[in-house]
């Protein structure tokens, strides 16, 4: 009996100090800046089809400093893969970019319930790549593959390993609401933007700057 | 220089729409206005109209390309179903763009943007039931050009706050 108490002693002191060190970390964002050595490692989520299109956009506006750029996708996305290979190869300057592929967390019109054993398994694969490639920035806009992934930054951070920031850009196609994993990563990530103004309005912590894509 | 009609209907089907931009009134409506071509993306559709099944157009047909943008690109105007990225990609060419919304799929969120762009006066909006109308009556000149996004301010705002500047 006394063990017993001890163990859930144990877990309630674990589970007490990685939400603090989760508090701290999720705190401390604005005063991690990954540029001041010069370069910025990026870990990019590409979607299927339009997510892809979107976040290349974004990646095309970013200077050579962020490098290098391992993009990740899911994999049963056909496209992505050719489109980041026509876009790596018509950037000015070449650098270092690697291709990942995780299995696919949600499909589009999967119910709730298998969705979730479908994130957790997806999970496996995602946290030993994000703590393998140790990227500084994680950035997504929204294909389900992108939970995983930031979960895995996060528990970078959390761990103290490597303070990963999440930086996630809600799609265009959203006008009023935000999609499934945006209303996840709003609470956790560093820097969210949205791209209409009445997202702003209800989302305070949110960053606007106009449409970005 | 022949007018020419591009029609999609994105990954899926339509065929309400292709039904209604084939009708008898909506054929007439664009002749009236100087049309000779149109060219019908169908995608899973049913329906695939015939070359000479509309009089006074000649009719292509096709289900799916690697990308539209060539169509959009010679097109003068576009009927589109409301999907964002057929949305996105004919405001992109600066195409003159009328959205017909698929009165079965209310829910989809997909429709907000649609929406949304045609309350901030980017793009006309009817439905199946008053497409031959719109196109008889519609007015272009009152829309306003949508400006490409600017990815570059989203540059400018990570390298300051990640200390790369």
């Amino acid at each position: 009996m006394h063990a017993l108490w001890g163990i859930l002693a144990g877990l309630c002191l674990v589970g007490t100090v990685l939400f603090l060190r989760f508090y701290i970390v999720l705190r401390n964002g604005s005063d991690c800046k990954p540029g001041r050595k010069g370069c910025v490692s990026l870990l990019v989520v590409a979607g299927s089809g339009g997510h892809t299109a979107e976040i290349l956009r974004l990646v095309a506006s970013l200077s050579q400093s962020y490098s290098p750029r391992h993009y990740v996708l899911a994999d049963t996305d056909r496209m992505s893969e050719e489109k980041i290979h026509t876009f790596e190869s018509s950037r000015e300057e070449k650098s270092v970019f690697t291709i990942h592929r995780i299995p696919r967390s949600r499909e589009v019109r999967q119910s709730w319930s298998s969705s979730v054993i479908s994130t957790l398994y997806a999970l496996l694969y995602s946290i030993p790549l994000v703590f393998r490639l140790r990227p500084d920035v994680v950035l997504c806009n929204g294909p389900g593959t992108c939970v995983p992934l930031c979960a895995g930054g996060l528990l970078l951070g959390v761990l103290g390993v490597k303070r990963v920031l999440i930086v996630y850009v809600e799609s265009i196609c959203r006008v009023e609401s935000l999609s499934l994993s945006g209303k996840l990563l709003y609470p956790v990530a560093d820097y969210f933007f949205v791209q209409w103004e009445n997202l702003k309005a209800k989302y305070p912590r949110s960053i606007y700057l106009g449409r970005i894509v | 220089m022949m007018k020419t009609v591009f029609v999609t209907v994105g990954s899926t089907r339509f065929d309400e729409l292709i039904e209604s931009v084939t009708s008898e009134e909506a054929v007439e409506a664009l002749v009236k206005r100087g049309y000779s071509r149109l060219v019908l993306q169908v995608g899973h559709g049913l329906l695939l109209p015939c070359p000479d099944s509309c009089p006074g157009l000649t009719v292509k047909t096709f289900r799916f390309k690697n990308s539209i943008l060539d169509e959009l690109r010679q097109a003068d105007l576009v009927i589109s179903h409301a999907g964002a990225g057929s949305c996105l990609e004919a405001l992109g060419v600066q195409k003159s763009l009328l959205v017909v919304i698929n009165d079965r799929l209310m829910d989809n969120h997909q429709l907000e943007l649609a929406w949304k762009l045609n309350t901030e006066n980017h793009l006309l909006y009817c439905s199946c039931s008053t497409l031959a109308m719109t196109l008889a009556t519609m007015d272009f000149s009152v829309l306003i050009p949508f400006l490409p996004g600017q990815p570059q301010n989203f540059a400018k705002f990570m390298d300051t706050v990640l200390g790369l500047d």
